[in-house]
């Protein structure tokens, strides 16, 4: 079965006609040159679309994917780097960030005690390199607890 | 001479305490993130470049910080290739060749020596060719116009699909998806937006920082969650390090030979240092006359490499200052550094700002002695660190990563599509596309649709014009042949298997 590829490449080509669709609605203006905001964007896409099409008809084996609990695992990674995302500013640096790396050690190691350690440990450590090593402007706790 | 005066003054300015406690600084950090199995140079620069901006550092501090870092880097890739098995980086993939079987044997100290002065010998000598090299080549690119840029763009892009990647089509992809989003932003020219969606947070276009780090250093993070951060425990031990002399002495012709052939393999655009260890693996092993013995540990297959990739990787920074247009995935990174410090790397360069491109060189050769210094007689030190586990590793480089970036900008969503990148960096390493190609297209792809443009508005819309000097047509041809010929060459240079998660 060679379906990692073929379904990618429908992915692309699919992504690459969308692409030049959104090309055709770019705005004009009254200053313009004789290629126009357009025309790179269209042969990206007509190359894409040919990436797609050659990736289709002649696939490469497919890779080893992961079981599905480690896909599960993955999920869970991406889901907490997005909620770190979110919770850096209105949470401060602390909190989160021990959550996020205890949780990622966790998923790596699948060790509870080593994971706390290693989130703790991270949090202040990081902390304290940022904000009184290299001084960068960081809130180490939310700032409605600071006053 | 010139040359001398020049080297005198970037001496003058890579001289003075501050700059020498940076290199020594950068040089630690890139051996260890060398060293550490999944992290190369691109991660560790990348990661480094949001953190350096907001310390403050003028142009040339960050230069020699990072490029000390690059340097460290490199040298760093051998000792996990060497100890482990594993590659600490792409080009020490053939230092594992040799590296391990001679580390299983005993001699692991002897093997760290050997690399690691023949890393010197080639970076040293690489560096002192750049010095020379490189000033010609920047005169030869005063007479590009936008024709000829656009030309050596497309070449990059086709070299590094065609030599780099063992598909065109996944290469080809790559550089598209790059340029694709190049294009998300306000249009200069004509001051519209393009695929925004009405988003403002896009409205400056994607930060090719963000793209980066996402990319190299994140999407590391699944990988390692996917092996549970097995295969990365010491399989040998190292005793007390002694300095091989005659093993040294025994090896200098090809510690030579691999400096030249890994510099001018770095020259090239789009071939880089993989590229240059490769050939040297391979040259060594043709002229030697007991060729069966390579792989078993011999001290010619632990020198070639290591000379040939650190020998390219000063290589690749000829075409990265003197045209702009980066040779490898790493120096596409140090171009994202000259980008966000503002200096426009070519030609002008060289005439416009000589206290950074000299300063810049003077601290690479400074850094050189840190590095032999450091990677000889304090190896252990580096060693030791490789036994932290992933465990804690990956994720404190996944907040460091964090951190550099929100630093920036202060805004989340920065976060968030760092975090896309990461997603999308795991699934086009799972399908064997490149993901260096993406970088160079984020990077290049809005100069790139400006050269196009401004030779069009030169020519009045004649696309003749793209044909027409001597200099634009010779890289047309360069492109297309370096797109196609390794469709015939592909069988004759198969990379030899190495271990598993390399």
């Amino acid at each position: 079965m060679k379906l990692s590829d073929r379904l990618f490449g429908l992915i692309v080509a699919i992504g690459a006609l969308a692409y030049a669709a959104g090309a055709l609605e770019i705005q004009t203006s009254f200053m313009s040159d004789p290629v126009g905001s357009k025309t790179f964007p269209l042969i990206i896409a007509a190359v894409t679309l040919i990436c797609g099409v050659v990736m289709m008809i002649k696939p490469d084996d497919d890779p080893e994917w992961p079981v599905a609990s480690t896909f599960g695992a993955l999920l869970i990674c991406t889901i907490v780097l997005i909620a770190y995302a979110y919770m850096l500013k209105p949470g401060g640096f602390l909190l989160p960030t021990a959550l996020a790396s205890g949780i990622l050690s966790y998923q790596i190691s699948g060790k509870i005690k080593q994971s706390v350690i290693t989130g703790l440990s991270l949090s202040v450590g990081l902390f304290t390199l940022f904000k009184f090593v290299l001084g960068l402007s960081l809130f180490g706790l939310p700032r409605w607890l600071m006053g | 001479m010139e040359i001398i005066n020049n080297l005198y003054l970037g001496f003058s300015v890579a001289l003075s305490p501050y700059t020498l406690m940076l290199a020594i600084i950068g040089c630690f950090i890139g051996t260890i993130v060398g060293a550490l199995p999944g992290l190369g140079p691109s991660n560790g620069v990348a990661i480094l470049i949001p953190i350096t901006f907001t310390m403050g550092l003028d142009a040339t501090a960050s230069l020699v910080l990072l490029t000390a870092v690059y340097y460290g880097a490199m040298y760093g890739g051998r000792i996990s290739s060497i100890l482990l098995n594993i590659p600490g980086d792409e080009p020490a993939m053939m230092t594992t060749l040799d590296g391990y079987p001679m580390a299983k044997n005993g001699r692991a100290g002897d093997a760290l020596v050997i690399s690691g002065f023949a890393s010197f010998v080639g970076a040293l000598l690489a560096t002192l060719a750049l010095a020379i090299v490189a000033p010609s080549l920047a005169r030869v690119a005063y007479v590009f116009g936008p024709a000829e840029y656009f030309a050596l763009y497309l070449l990059a892009f086709c070299t590094l699909g065609g030599v780099a990647s063992k598909n065109q089509a996944k290469a080809a992809l790559a550089s598209c998806v790059g340029l694709g989003i190049a294009m998300i932003g306000v249009d200069h020219t004509t001051g519209m937006t393009r695929y925004t969606g009405g988003n403002l947070h896009l409205m400056d276009g994607i930060d090719f920082l963000v793209a980066i780090v996402g990319l190299f250093a994140v999407s590391e993070v699944f990988f390692f969650i996917e092996s549970h951060g097995k295969n990365s425990s010491l399989g040998v031990t190292l005793g007390k390090v002694t300095i091989p002399w005659s093993d040294i002495f025994h090896t200098r012709w090809t510690m030579l030979r691999s400096s030249i052939v890994g510099f001018i393999a770095g020259v090239l655009p789009g071939a880089g240092a993989s590229l240059g260890s490769f050939l040297t693996y391979m040259m060594e092993k043709s002229i030697a006359g007991n060729r069966e013995e390579f792989g078993t540990g011999v001290a010619k297959g632990v020198a070639a490499p290591e000379a040939g990739n650190n020998a390219a990787a000063g290589g690749a920074l000829v075409p990265m200052l003197t045209l702009g247009v980066p040779g490898s995935g790493t120096t596409a990174v140090l171009l994202a550094v000259l980008m966000t410090l503002n200096i426009t790397p070519g030609p002008t360069l060289f005439a416009d700002r000589p206290d950074v491109v000299w300063g810049l060189i003077a601290s690479l050769i400074i850094a050189n002695f840190v590095l032999l210094f450091m990677n000889v007689p304090m190896v252990k030190v580096f060693v030791r660190i490789l036994q932290v586990p992933p465990a804690m590793l990956l994720p404190g480089v996944t907040m460091v990563s964090f951190v550099g970036i929100y630093s920036l900008s202060g805004s989340y969503f920065d976060l968030l599509l760092m975090t896309l990148f990461g997603v999308l960096g795991y699934i086009f390493r799972k399908l064997d596309i490149p993901t260096v190609p993406v970088i160079l297209g984020i990077l290049l792809g809005a100069n790139m649709e400006n050269n196009l443009r401004r030779a069009m508005v030169l020519s009045d819309g004649d696309w003749t014009f793209l044909f027409s000097s001597g200099i634009a047509i010779s890289l047309w041809v360069a492109a297309v042949l370096g797109f196609v010929a390794p469709f015939f060459f592909r069988r004759i240079m198969k990379k030899p298997k190495i271990a598993e998660n390399a």
